[in-house]
């Protein structure tokens, strides 16, 4: 399968890129990694005219905690979060995660500005963001913007991101004290899209209170979805196994999962509570 | 529009006029003339495609041969030397890690970049690490051996056995 023909750029700094956005407006596409794009391509379900390959520039791939956060360059590949050090000391929801991405091919291309800026809720890393609060910097000729990930997705395939403008970092509030994340997706395959995904994150004080909690879930809902009810529930509380079985219980009441060849809605809002109590436990053990 | 571009497969420059629209593994394939490299899905899943760009393993059926320009390209051409077989190939012929071969020069190339990464996997490594390609016939067993064999082979380790095993 052949994609539609179009023109191919790969400019070598952030500010030709967003001249070549402004030029050729909504004909216009940025290629990242191309995992998801190019596959659409060749399904003809996207045929942009032009491509912005921006793997060409430069400082756009990162790992690093600055200024009370964990940054990460929107060009930063699925291989390198996984085989990042402050990732595996601190924040291993992304381990869970890159581990079922796709697989390693996939993560040797596969960004994660990509993976957000693709706007699907089957992608994972919605969730992980959902759950860890996380804001979203966007670039346009104007400037930078800043963009809370609750504000983010806007539909199908569409995102905060407008026409002439590039993801460039994601930030996340840093770790500290006692604070665990996890992630989990059933899936059918190696590969596959989520049946249901929970990402769940907790900072726990001294005392074993919740000071902070997180839950959001993959392709339950037409948009990625923070579980606000079950997070309620967790703040302020001890993180019994009464609360933890409430939280989950509203995770799998507010979302809204359609039925597919992956299971019915019945099935689907089980695995959301099966997977919430799951996340939950694990991420409260790694915060311990 | 077309656009000139060189890739160097196996250490040797090939340069073409491609439109941007071009797979990577059509340039290898048709371009290149390279037909080791082959097309199982087209769909990004089944691996038959990867190739290393600069070491990394890829799906060429994802990736357009403009964005591979001035890359080291590797493919399975460029396995065996004039001494012989390449250890991965060695391991997949002693351990029977083949029947009809399809999957076979996906599957050694991105054994390559695992073995490369993590010299002495484990089993359970070595499962998630070839994740990413299908093989229709062998049920996989066989080719796991054949990595750990050549695990061992590449540092000089005692060899496993090449018997058969019936599991
Ligand atoms: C076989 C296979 C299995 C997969 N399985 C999973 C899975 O289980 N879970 C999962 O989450 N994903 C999965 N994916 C998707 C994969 O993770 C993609 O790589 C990812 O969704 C998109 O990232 P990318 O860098 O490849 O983006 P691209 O494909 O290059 O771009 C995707 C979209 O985002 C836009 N875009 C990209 N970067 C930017 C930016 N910085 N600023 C503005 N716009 C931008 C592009 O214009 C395009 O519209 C799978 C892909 C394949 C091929
Ligand atoms: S042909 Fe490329 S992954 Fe199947
Ligand atoms: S040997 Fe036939 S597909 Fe793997």
């Amino acid at each position: 399968m052949i994609p539609e023909s179009f023109a191919y750029s790969a400019p070598t700094t952030l500010d030709e890129a967003l001249a070549l956005l402004q030029e050729h407006g909504d004909e216009a596409k940025i290629l990242a990694g191309g995992h998801s794009l190019i596959p659409m391509m060749k399904l003809r379900f996207a045929s942009p005219t032009h491509l912005i390959d921006i793997n060409n520039i430069p400082g756009l791939s990162y790992v690093k905690e600055e200024d009370g956060y964990l940054k990460i360059g929107a060009m930063t590949k699925e291989v390198e979060v996984e085989e990042s050090d402050i990732i595996h000391n601190k924040y291993q929801i992304f381990i869970d995660a890159t581990k079922l991405i796709a697989d390693p091919q996939v993560r040797n291309f596969g960004t994660l500005g990509g993976n957000l800026a693709h706007g699907d809720a089957a992608n994972d890393h919605p969730a992980v963001m959902i759950a860890l609060g996380a804001e979203i910097e966007i670039t346009g000729q104007e400037g930078k913007r800043t963009v809370g990930i609750d504000d983010f997705f806007h539909g199908f395939y569409t995102t905060a991101v407008d026409e002439g403008e590039v993801l460039t970092e994601i930030r996340i509030p840093a770790a500290s004290g006692n604070y665990g994340s996890a992630y989990h997706k059933a899936e059918r395959k190696v590969g596959d899209y989520a049946t249901a995904g929970v990402a769940a994150m907790v900072q726990i004080d001294d005392q074993g209170r919740c000071t902070r909690a997180g839950i959001g879930l993959t392709n339950v809902s037409p948009l990625p979805l923070r579980a606000k009810r079950s997070e309620e529930v967790l703040i302020g509380s001890d993180l019994s196994e009464s609360v933890i079985e409430q939280a989950a219980q509203y995770a799998s009441e507010d979302c809204s999962p359609s039925e597919d060849l992956r299971g019915n809605e019945e099935y689907k809002r089980h695995l959301v509570k099966v997977i919430t109590k799951r996340m939950l436990k694990k991420a409260i053990s790694r915060a311990k | 529009m077309t656009k000139k571009i060189t890739l160097k497969i196996n250490g040797t420059e090939h340069t073409m006029e491609v439109e941007p629209r071009m797979l990577l593994v059509h340039a290898i394939r048709e371009n290149a003339s390279l037909t080791g490299t082959h097309i199982g899905c087209d769909t990004s899943s089944c691996g038959a495609c990867t190739i290393l760009i600069d070491g990394k393993s890829a799906k060429s059926c994802t990736i357009l041969a403009v964005q591979a320009d001035g890359k080291e390209i590797a493919t399975v051409e460029g396995l065996a030397t004039a001494e012989g077989l390449h250890p991965i190939q060695e391991g997949f012929h002693l351990n029977h890690a083949l029947h009809c071969g399809f999957c076979t020069p996906g599957m050694m190339m991105r054994a390559i970049e695992l073995l490369d990464k993590n010299p002495n996997p484990t089993e359970e490594e070595i499962r998630w690490g070839i994740a990413g390609n299908l093989c229709r016939c062998t049920g996989y067993n066989n080719i796991v051996s054949a990595i750990q064999w050549t695990s061992a082979k590449m540092q000089g380790k005692e060899l496993p056995s090449t018997e058969p095993k019936f599991v």
